[in-house]
């Protein structure tokens, strides 16, 4: 039991084999957090630290309430209060939260491969929050998890992803996640959102919000940065909520029992009209309950596979 | 100073196997208790001194990386006898005095013959030309903007024409910065890793306008470090026009490709950054059918601060002096795409040939800048011998041939491999 690496740097890195294990026990956590004694001795005599170079709402406090819940002492750094300011160096920042004796660093960080350069300098397990453009391993981990609770495998499950495709970690995590366990990924967005290639990392490049929906068992909206406007990547928010937005029209086109999901934040009359925000298909807010239990596992898993050494 | 090389192979003299140095030229025949030093070369191969007409040694300004004493002996090692320092040194090299000092620093160094070139405009910023008249006197032999490509057109035309008023040939860094905000090539690959991407296209753009203005004006352009398939044929296509284009490509170029940034390791981080296989294949078909006049290193020595960080915030480029003619013999020669003697071309005469430096002779009475290459045995590079300061290398346990044995510049031994 538990994962083969030190660190969970992306989706990249786990086989089918380990998400598997990672959903299994995140069902298992799921009860914890519904229990009325919300405490396990999982990470008893652990520390786990978030170092966050991003802004963060729902990740960071799921990451800490994780953590508590599983008996961990833990600690956060944001950019705003620590030396980071004063220009330290991120592998010196890492390598100084590491000496403290930390058996955890949760980092998200604005460039991609950040978790990836300091992992090999520390002791700490290194998980990644996000970093840039890359990856965002336990979202598209929670994602998988809402799916897996309605479906009995993924084998040839349809996913349709729509949005900024070229900027969203989350996109990327998800496909390669979602692959490895055999579910067809459509994704779609204003040309100007598309990244070169994208259809190498075995994800299929629909030709509007339509053909992208279209009888899948699973729609994702994906938030819009509203400053992406300025880079003349769309025109206006309007233009944008006409032609791109997953309306309830397009919804329809799903399966009957398709299920609405969005990472969150949401830009409501932007990505998704409020009404499909709140709709009955609409699994949104379960996914942030699920974003504890995928995070709860992910930390008793690292932490089990280094009881295992 | 008198010295005999013997028991060596001389590049363009099959009969030959010994070179006589006096006086710092290239001698007639004397007998071997005349000479201050005979060096046995065992089978070795001479070949003339190294080119390299694309560098940067750091001073002024970034002595923390290289000096121009550090720098030059990492030239000599590899067994280059001439160099062009880029002028992107802070205070910039666009005027004359900055020139006079780099030459000052480079005599005493002594480690080899250094041409700098000079800033194309003032401060690099692409807007004033420089004062080129003034840096010629001083010694430059060239005028780029390196890495700060010349966007504005019109002040290119401008720059083509005032520097061939004073037979400057201008090399420019071909990349429209307003298409590479990212930090590699743009693919599959930086898609899959979440790089911002860096196309072609950005490279070629310029590059045509390049070609466009050189063939208008009917005044020469050379192209610095092509990267591009569309970059090789446009400039084959605009040669065969009799437009007076040249270029250079990197040793990194024809060996390495985009695929291994994918761990994010800053050693193959640079500028142009490396592409696909089908483009480095264009690169090796352009060296073969002389579209690509020159292999330059464009050595970039880095501290390891700039680059043991995050993929995005490092620092471009990597060191080339020390490798660059072992991978040019290991992955062009050995793999039979190309002779030695296309080799020396492009790594001794097209360079000296587009910036009229008048290397490259091996007859007597011709300067004695010889370089003496093992390429019968191979050996592998550790960057932890090296001769720069810095050590941002990708090449770090490649096995290669054409190992540097000894280096002479104008008579003197600049570098020479302790045995």
């Amino acid at each position: 039991m538990g994962l083969k690496s030190k660190d969970l740097l992306g989706m990249k890195q786990l086989t089918a084999y380990e998400i598997m294990e990672i959903l299994d026990t995140a069902k298992t956590m799921k009860l914890v957090i519904s229990s009325a004694n919300k405490k396990t001795s999982h990470l008893q005599g652990k520390s786990v630290v978030t170092l966050f170079y991003e802004n963060s709402t729902r990740t960071r406090l799921s990451f800490e309430l994780a953590s508590k819940y599983m008996g961990s002492a833990s600690a956060n750094i944001s950019t705003s209060g620590s030396s980071v300011n004063k220009g330290e160096s991120l592998l010196d920042t890492a390598r100084t939260i590491d000496m403290m004796g930390t058996d955890i660093i949760i980092m998200r960080h604005n460039q991609s491969g950040a978790p990836h350069f300091i992992a090999p300098y520390l002791k700490a397990s290194v998980v990644n929050a996000g970093d840039g453009m890359n990856e965002h391993p336990t979202q598209a981990l929670l994602d998988m998890l809402t799916m897996y609770e309605r479906f009995d495998t993924f084998e040839g499950k349809k996913i349709a992803i729509c949005g900024d495709i070229y900027h969203s970690r989350v996109v990327r995590s998800n496909a390669i996640g979602l692959t490895k366990l055999g579910a067809q990924v459509s994704v779609y967005g204003p040309k100007t959102m598309m990244p070169v290639g994208i259809e190498n990392m075995g994800v299929r490049i629909a030709d509007s919000v339509a053909d992208c929906v279209k009888d899948a068992d699973a729609v994702m909206g994906l938030r819009v940065q509203l400053e992406r406007q300025q880079k003349s990547l769309f025109p206006s928010i309007a233009e944008y909520a006409k032609f791109y937005a997953i309306t309830p029209e397009m919804l329809a086109l799903a399966k009957p029992d398709a299920f609405l999901m969005h990472p969150g934040p949401c830009n409501h009359g932007v990505e998704l009209p409020t009404a499909v925000y709140d709709c009955d298909q609409s699994v949104i807010n379960e996914q942030v309950t699920n974003g504890v239990a995928v995070r709860m596992a992910v930390l008793y898993l690292l932490m089990a596979r280094r009881n295992n050494l | 100073m008198r010295l005999i090389l013997t028991n060596c192979k001389v590049f363009g003299n099959e009969k030959a196997d010994k070179v006589f140095i006096e006086d710092g030229k290239i001698a007639n025949e004397f007998p071997e208790d005349k000479a201050d030093r005979v060096i046995d070369l065992k089978g070795a191969t001479v070949t003339p001194g190294l080119v390299d007409m694309h560098c940067h040694l750091r001073e002024p300004g970034g002595e923390y990386k290289e000096t121009i004493a550090t720098g030059t002996a990492s030239a000599a090692k590899g067994g280059y006898t001439s160099i062009c320092p880029m002028p992107n040194t802070n205070p910039v090299a666009d005027n004359a005095a900055v020139i006079s000092g780099i030459l000052k620093k480079a005599k005493e160094a002594d480690n080899c013959r250094v041409y700098p070139i000079g800033a194309a405009t003032k401060g690099i910023d692409g807007e004033l030309i420089s004062e080129m008249g003034l840096m010629k006197e001083a010694g430059i032999v060239a005028v780029s903007d390196d890495g700060h490509p010349i966007k504005n057109a019109g002040i290119m035309r401008k720059v083509l024409e005032y520097a061939s008023d004073f037979d400057l040939p201008v090399l420019n860094h071909c990349e429209d910065k307003s298409l590479s905000e990212g930090a590699m090539n743009e693919g599959v690959v930086s898609t899959s890793i979440g790089i911002r991407g860096i196309p072609t296209a950005a490279e070629d753009i310029m590059i045509a306008r390049d070609i466009i203005l050189s063939e208008y004006l009917d005044i020469p352009v050379h192209i610095c470090h092509v990267s591009t398939k569309g970059g090789v044929r446009m400039i084959r296509d605009a040669k065969a026009r009799g437009v007076k284009v040249t270029c250079e490509t990197c040793p990194h170029y024809f060996t390495l490709t985009d695929d291994m940034c994918a761990t994010y390791d800053t050693n193959f981080k640079m500028h142009p950054p490396l592409r696909t296989k089908d483009h480095l294949e264009a690169i090796i078909e352009g060296i073969k059918d002389g579209t690509i006049d020159a292999i330059a290193t464009d050595n970039a020595p880095h501290h390891a601060d700039e680059k043991v960080c995050e993929f995005s915030v490092a620092l471009n480029g990597i060191l080339g002096f020390e490798t660059a003619f072992a991978l040019g013999y290991t992955y062009l020669v050995k793999t039979g795409e190309i002779t030695l003697e296309r080799l020396i071309d492009l790594m001794c005469y097209g360079p000296s040939n587009i910036l009229k430096l008048g290397r490259g002779g091996m007859n007597i009475g011709d300067d004695a800048d010889l370089a003496v290459f093992d390429l019968d045995h191979e050996f592998v590079f550790e960057k932890d011998k090296m001769l720069s300061k810095s050590r941002n290398t990708p090449y770090d346990g490649y096995k290669l041939y054409g190992e540097t044995i000894l280096t002479v510049m104008g008579g003197k031994i600049t570098y020479e491999k302790l045995c």
